[in-house]
């Protein structure tokens, strides 16, 4: 553990000398992280501009979901953002490299595409959620705080369950590409309340790919909803149970894995 | 040379064709994202009969062929040409006898091509088991919107080559990239019909190319732009067709200039 974290500053060292050598770039992409969080916004507060009501949730409601959401969001992508694992690590071959050396696996294929500038959502996601919170006049309790920060990790552990276990279908199959981009586009679902969609869609959110642990149902709690607090209860549960099942694949690919023999 | 980018477009499309993961994974993207649409518009809706100009049957046709004609319009090209300066593998292009832009167009139409067949043709019959679609009433709507479509196709292609070409001038422009694909979303009425915008925002975006790639052919499917307006709307695209050709020419005239093989 103790190497993991001495590891984790060298990384991170690393990742400031790459990243500022082409400045451009760098900046080009908290511009585009910054977009990519107001044009969901700009949905939000365009259509409720034609709508009082979506369902029975208000749009402040909806903006302080979708703050939340932000937050668990871009700690994942943080630690989590080989999205390219298959081409990078099972094509290329570099997950041979991996194998060889002494830390534990997983964590050495995290740290190399960690994306430390990630940590800027966490400040949308704060802004977003206190600017809701102002709108509704939401009031918290002391222990608040710390239900918030526990409830953030465990939508972070559904995250990197339900990641780690795509990507360790790599192990499994030969095709070229996964299906990362696939449940990239389902993740988004989970910012909005369940009760919009139809019965299958919210079983899905639910039970098998469970991203209404990373958004709605956390924040039902805060915004005082209490036919939704069993789920927001749930919420370790699930980031425990998910993120277990991921690590659990995981080491069964490595296991099964028999190198790209490039 | 037409029979060499010919050939281009089908090498792609057979490219394509041999990730078979990928095209089953495509489909059910597209179906659950016009699936979590519809029932999300449908709350929005929640028993109004029309907003901003359109009824739910409109919207419920209009999300749902967004999504497919994105199948076709869109494509990584801008990404694929970062790739190759970066690699250096840029060089190496520009010495052989065919022009370099025109080859990554021919290649973004054999992926388009594929798309449209495999995805979106195969993700619309099965939208429309489960969602009450209507389709264009005439074999005219069709062609209009077809036309409009492949014009689309050219506008988004020559801005994804423009975002693409200004990698030689900043070495990495990954965050610009990605950023454009928001942006194209967003102001192109992939997620949000133009007209729901405000109209201080609707006057800006009628100054900017982004409309055409969605918004039109979509409006047109949907039938919410009679046939008189469609003869104008296809005119505005390919105006901006043209006008986006100067500053690519210009760009790419300099970029050649500019080039700086970093390894490779």
């Amino acid at each position: 553990m103790l190497q993991v974290l001495r590891l984790f500053t060298d990384y991170l060292s690393q990742y400031f000398k790459t990243r500022l050598a082409y400045r451009a770039d760098f900046f080009g992409e908290l511009v585009s992280n910054l977009i990519f969080e107001l044009i969901n916004l700009v949905f939000i507060i365009v259509v409720f501009q034609h709508v009082p009501l979506m369902k029975d949730w208000s749009r402040d409601e909806i903006i302080f979901v979708y703050g939340y959401f932000l937050i668990p969001y871009a700690l994942f992508s943080m630690f989590f953002s080989f999205w390219d694992f298959n081409e990078r690590y099972i094509i290329r071959g570099e997950m041979d490299r991996i194998l060889t050396r002494p830390v534990y696996n997983l964590a050495q294929v995290s740290l190399e595409s960690i994306a430390p500038d990630r940590i800027f959502g966490v400040i949308s996601g704060l802004i977003i959620m206190g600017y809701a919170t102002i709108k509704l006049e939401l009031s918290f309790a002391w222990y608040d705080l710390f239900l918030f920060i526990g409830l953030v990790i465990s939508s972070v552990l559904i995250y990197a369950g339900v990641y780690t276990a795509i990507a360790a279908i790599s192990f499994f199959s030969d095709s070229r590409t996964g299906i990362s981009p696939m449940i990239w586009n389902i993740q988004n679902y989970g910012r909005y309340p369940v009760d919009v969609y139809n019965g299958v869609i919210r079983f899905i959110l639910t039970w098998i790919l469970p991203f209404a642990f990373v958004g709605f149902y956390p924040s039902a709690y805060f915004l005082r909803k209490e036919e939704w607090y069993t789920y927001t209860l749930l919420t370790p549960v699930m980031g425990i149970a998910f993120f277990a099942l991921g690590l659990f694949i995981w080491n069964w690919g490595i296991k099964r894995y028999q190198g790209a023999g490039s | 040379m037409l029979r060499l980018y010919a050939e281009l477009i089908r090498i792609r499309f057979l490219t394509l064709l041999a990730y078979r993961v990928n095209y089953y994974s495509g489909i059910i993207i597209y179906g659950i994202n016009i699936g979590a649409y519809y029932f999300l518009w449908n709350a929005i809706y929640s028993g109004q009969q029309t907003l901003a100009g359109m009824s739910v049957e409109q919207m419920t046709v209009y999300v749902s062929i967004a999504w497919m004609s994105r199948a076709f319009y869109f494509n990584n090209i801008d990404f694929e040409i970062a790739q190759d300066v970066r690699e250096g593998k840029v060089a190496i292009e520009m010495i052989r006898p065919y022009r370099y832009l025109s080859v990554k167009t021919a290649q973004a139409l054999g992926e388009g091509l594929f798309r449209l067949l495999f995805f979106a043709v195969p993700g619309m019959v099965m939208v429309s088991l489960f969602l009450p679609l209507t389709f264009p009433p005439t074999v005219e709507v069709w062609g209009i919107y077809a036309v409009s479509l492949l014009l689309a196709f050219i506008i988004n292609t020559e801005i994804n080559l423009l975002t693409g070409v200004i990698t030689f001038f900043f070495f990495r422009n990954d965050g610009m990239m990605r950023a454009k694909r928001v942006i194209v979303d967003l102001l192109s009425g992939l997620i949000l019909p133009i007209s729901f915008f405000p109209g201080w925002a609707q006057a800006v975006m009628n100054w900017l190319p982004f409309q055409a790639i969605n918004y039109y052919p979509s409006m047109i499917f949907a039938g919410a732009v009679g046939p008189q307006q469609a003869g104008e709307v296809i005119a505005l695209q390919a105006i901006w067709t043209a006008v986006l050709l100067v500053p690519l020419a210009v760009l790419w005239r300099r970029a050649r200039r500019n080039l700086v093989v970093q390894g490779g």
